[in-house]
């Protein structure tokens, strides 16, 4: 399939007090039209920063992003952002935040009434079509994820960002708000990169799963495909053995860079604990800074 | 945008004459009405006992009764002012009316009563000087606030600036813009007179820094995630600080304008005092330099209602800024 977007060899320096600190070296990624991909690894490994070269709200040092044939140096509604704590507009009615943004997006090109249907079009794809006209403190954490992101599918983007959408959430309304993502996915067919922490997450919305090394000099370490047919049900895929082995995988990395992190004194045969330290060293200052 | 709620202490009173007060409210009610009574019955009493004890060279020190009848004073000459002043204009009408029955061709000119202004006539004048004062300073402070805000170099360069004009006393002001205001404000036929014109730079000179501050602390802490998504949608500078940065700051804003208005008060009244320009401050000078039996009553008159309407002026911000601000945690008092 036709990649829309890619990143050659996207390198990032950033400048602290202590001099120049390396977050990101040589991460290569193609993205197919309609992918669904999640970025995973350990925290402070550089997910975040990934996801902000491809929103233009960072720019790489080295290397870049292509978005469909053109380099990606500001941010756009084009590569429209869920931002971990849904930033809304705390004095805006939820039909206002996105209006903000239709507003801003198709200026010229919508008329008002065309606007409208297109805000309410959008709450309703999350479900929020009832509490329209609440300001973000008089809904639910859940309610208001669901409306940044009913902010973000509004702008129509090329690729959709999502930082740990999901992050802040309860167990539940989690699951919920994974189930109506997989939803739309399905009738949209947009391109998504969703930063997450949560294997069974990952597993269950991907179609393939991007894992990052520990940094500093984070890396991609290995992709895993996951091709589980569509439409994937919870349920059901609790037993299923490719559901299972995918999520194997993910773990069986996650572990292994967390033991070459944190190196057990007493399994100190194996070689590694020397270099080990000197990582954990560098990541565990690298998070201080975070 | 946000509704009209009565205060609890009232709706505890209405249920406690219709004879529905709960034990909670009857206390509520208590707390929130009988201890201000309270205290305000102790003050008398202890205004009463210590003015009692105090010679002045213009006799006793006065006590709330006698505070009380000079005020009953000053609203009685007010009124036989203004009917002062209601005579003569009919007077002047009846006067005009006749010449033209005589003489249809006469030029009709109109002559105001000039009477010394009354205690209320020196409220009004106060009042809307700092007002204008008030709106002045707010009207520079708030768009140099967004600005210095905005950029950290401006703010670098302009932050010790503000912070050695901020303390600067009204006093040391009024000389200065008193004779600027003579030079520059040299027309025939002022719209101002020139004592406003003095009283109200002066005010605003010494109010603005509040609001500027604040403005300027309230624009710095807009979330990084707000701007973020400002960015992301490209909006254009202007409608990212009407719509994102405006908004933000308003709790902050609102802040330093409750606090300048305060401060704009307070330096009306010695403004007033110290250049002999109409409004309370001079009332009270006069009183001083007049020096009858009747003046220390008169004067504490005065003292009372700059009280009040200082709170009263607070209230009114209070009030707007509930009306107007989105973030009701930031107005509690
Ligand atoms: N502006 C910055 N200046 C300096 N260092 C930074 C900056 N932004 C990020 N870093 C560093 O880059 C590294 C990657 O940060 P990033 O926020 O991308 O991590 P992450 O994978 O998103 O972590 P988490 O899962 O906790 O959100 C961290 O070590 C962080 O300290
Ligand atoms: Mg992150």
């Amino acid at each position: 399939m036709k990649s829309i977007l890619e990143l050659t060899k996207v390198g990032i320096v950033f400048d602290t007090p202590k001099g120049g600190f390396e977050a990101l070296k040589d991460v290569d990624l193609k993205i197919s039209d309609g992918e669904f991909i999640s970025l995973i690894g350990h925290s402070g490994c550089g997910k975040s920063t990934v996801l902000n070269i491809v929103a233009g709200l960072l720019q790489a040092t080295t290397g870049g992003a292509i978005l469909e044939g053109k380099e990606v140096n500001e941010p756009g509604p084009e590569r429209a952002v869920v931002f971990q704590n849904h930033s809304l507009l705390p004095w805006l009615s939820a039909y206002e935040n996105v209006e903000l943004a239709v507003r801003q997006v198709f200026k010229g090109s919508k008329t008002r009434a065309e606007m409208r249907e297109w805000v309410e079009h959008n709450l309703n794809l999350v479900h929020m079509a009832h509490a329209m006209d609440k300001r973000p403190e008089e809904i639910s954490g859940g309610m208001k994820q669901r409306v940044g992101i009913a902010r973000a599918l509004a702008m129509e983007p090329k690729v959709l960002l999502m930082d740990e959408p999901f992050g802040a959430l309860d167990a539940l309304t989690r699951a919920h708000l994974q189930d109506s993502v997989m939803e739309i996915h399905a009738e949209l067919k947009n391109t998504v990169i969703m930063i997450t922490h949560d294997v069974d997450e990952a597993v269950l919305l991907s179609d393939r799963i991007v894992m990052m090394t520990n940094g500093p000099s984070a890396t991609i370490g290995e992709v895993l495909d996951v091709d589980l047919p569509r439409p994937r049900d919870r349920l059901a895929l609790a037993d299923d053995a490719g559901f299972n082995r995918c999520r194997q995988r993910v773990l069986q990395f996650l572990y292994d860079k967390q033991r070459k992190v944190q190196p057990m004194p007493a399994k100190s045969g194996k070689g590694q604990a020397a270099s080990g330290q000197a990582v954990e060293k560098a990541d565990s200052e690298a998070l201080r800074q975070a | 945008m946000s509704e009209f709620t009565l205060p609890t202490w009232i709706e505890s009173y209405r249920d406690l004459v219709t004879g529905k007060a709960n034990k909670a409210q009857v206390s509520e009610l208590a707390r929130k009405l009988g201890l201000p009574v309270l205290g305000l019955l102790a003050f008398l009493f202890v205004w009463h006992v210590a003015a009692a004890s105090i010679d002045t060279s213009l006799g006793k020190f006065p006590g709330p009764v006698d505070t009380w009848a000079q005020a009953q004073n000053l609203y009685a000459e007010h009124k036989v002012e203004r009917e002062k002043a209601d005579a003569f204009d009919e007077r002047q009408r009846k006067r005009i009316e006749e010449r033209l029955a005589v003489d249809p061709d006469y030029e009709v000119k109109w002559r105001d009563y000039t009477g010394s202004p009354t205690y209320l006539d020196q409220i009004y004048t106060s009042l809307y000087t700092v007002l204008a004062g008030f709106l002045l300073a707010s009207v520079f402070a708030i768009p140099l606030g967004i600005i210095i805000g905005l950029s950290s170099s401006v703010y670098a360069a302009i932050n010790p600036l503000i912070q050695v004009l901020k303390p600067v006393s009204p006093l040391a002001w009024l000389p200065l813009v008193t004779m600027v205001v003579s030079a520059v404000y040299t027309t025939d036929d002022p719209m101002f007179a020139k004592s406003f014109v003095n009283s109200m730079i002066t005010v605003s000179l010494c109010s603005l820094w509040p609001t500027l501050l604040n403005t300027a602390v309230g624009v710095t802490s807009v979330s990084q995630d707000l701007n973020n998504v400002s960015r992301v949608l490209r909006l254009g500078w202007l409608a990212h600080i009407f719509k994102i940065v405006l908004p933000s700051a308003l709790p902050m804003i609102f802040t330093g304008l409750r606090l300048s208005l305060g401060i704009a008060w307070m330096v009306l009244i010695a403004a007033e005092m110290l250049a002999q320009n109409p409004g309370l401050g001079k009332f009270v000078w006069d009183e001083f330099q007049n020096g009858s039996s009747q003046s220390l009553g008169r004067i504490m008159v005065a003292v009372i209602t700059i009280g009040i309407i200082g709170f009263l002026l607070d209230r009114a911000m209070l009030g707007l800024q509930r009306w107007l601000v989105w973030d009701k945690q930031a107005v509690q008092r």
